[in-house]
């Protein structure tokens, strides 16, 4: 029974305020917002930086997702099933963290895309930003193309991210967003 | 002509449409699962809409908040507008909701149709 008090001091030793694991949905993401939204009220977080938590947020779980629909179809749910979601409240910042499966034939070209988001200043993630909305289409799976660069605009601080090895098909995509708390 | 109009959820925005009435509005929380399906009515009203349009249309956009794939829609239906003649927006931010001003100032950007800004 040891886990139990050793993932309590884990999460406390990392002040994780929200951890979720198991099925994503759009229901499940609305649940954890809610969730999320209360804890940032009770505590009495300013309106601003509570605005972009919720707004990284959802481009984060929605992200997960729709990428945790992909991979099921391809792998069964269990797959799906292993994505991770967590906020951890420090006193100078909050962090959204996600973790999920990604096809190790789609690491290099992720990892590029955010190697190439974190070298771009405020301005250049704006003109980022009204180029991709400007020629794109909403994809099948309905995303716009844009949530990354919504969470860098909104962070402000480059994009934390690695992809750990899980087996021969499938790296773990950890990201790490953090959204500064000021005053 | 028909009236468009859809409750706001807590990850849809309200969305109200009446012509004779002259009010045209979009406002709350835009976060759906499949956005394009959600804004297909809406785009669709604004194209039977611009065939026999009022002189003059004040569209007002007031959202609380909105996701990137809703933004994408957002633009879409700016696109819809931007052909009809005397159209207006009118979009709403929070006075301290400095992000929700610069969407505004961005998607004034992106279409040719006048913008005013007001706060709630």
């Amino acid at each position: 029974m040891n886990y139990i008090y050793d993932l309590h001091r884990a999460m406390m030793a990392q002040n994780l305020i929200i951890v979720y694991q198991g099925e994503f949905t759009q229901e499940t993401t609305k649940s954890i917002l809610a969730m999320a939204e209360r804890n940032l009220d009770s505590s009495g977080e300013e309106s601003g930086i509570k605005r972009k938590v919720f707004n990284v947020m959802v481009e984060s779980l929605q992200n997960i997702v729709k990428h945790s629909s992909e991979a099921s179809v391809a792998a069964g749910s269990l797959v799906s099933q292993s994505a991770i979601f967590m906020i951890g409240k420090q006193p100078d910042r909050y962090s959204i963290m996600t973790g999920n499966p990604i096809k190790k034939s789609v690491t290099a070209d992720l990892k590029r895309k955010l190697d190439d988001l974190n070298q771009l200043d405020k301005e250049g993630l704006k003109e980022m930003y009204k180029e991709i909305i400007k020629n794109t289409q909403i994809s099948e799976k309905g995303g716009a193309g844009l949530g990354f660069v919504d969470m860098a605009r909104k962070s402000g601080e480059k994009l934390e991210f690695d992809f750990p090895e899980m087996d021969a098909e499938y790296n773990f995509f950890c990201l790490k967003v953090n959204v500064a708390r000021e005053g | 002509m028909e009236i468009l109009k859809l409750e706001g959820t807590e990850d849809t925005p309200k969305i109200m449409l009446d012509k004779k009435n002259g009010i045209f509005e979009i406002s709350g929380r835009s976060l759906p699962e499949d956005s394009a399906e959600f804004y297909r009515p809406v785009i669709e009203w604004i194209g039977e809409y611009g065939k026999d349009p009022n002189p003059s249309t004040e569209f007002t956009l007031k959202l609380e908040y909105f996701n990137t794939a809703s933004s994408k829609l957002i633009l879409d239906v700016l696109s819809a507008l931007e052909d009809i003649k005397n159209m207006k927006i009118v979009w709403y931010f929070h006075e301290d909701d400095e992000d929700m001003e610069e969407a505004g100032q961005e998607f004034s950007e992106l279409v040719e149709i006048p913008f005013e800004f007001k706060t709630y």
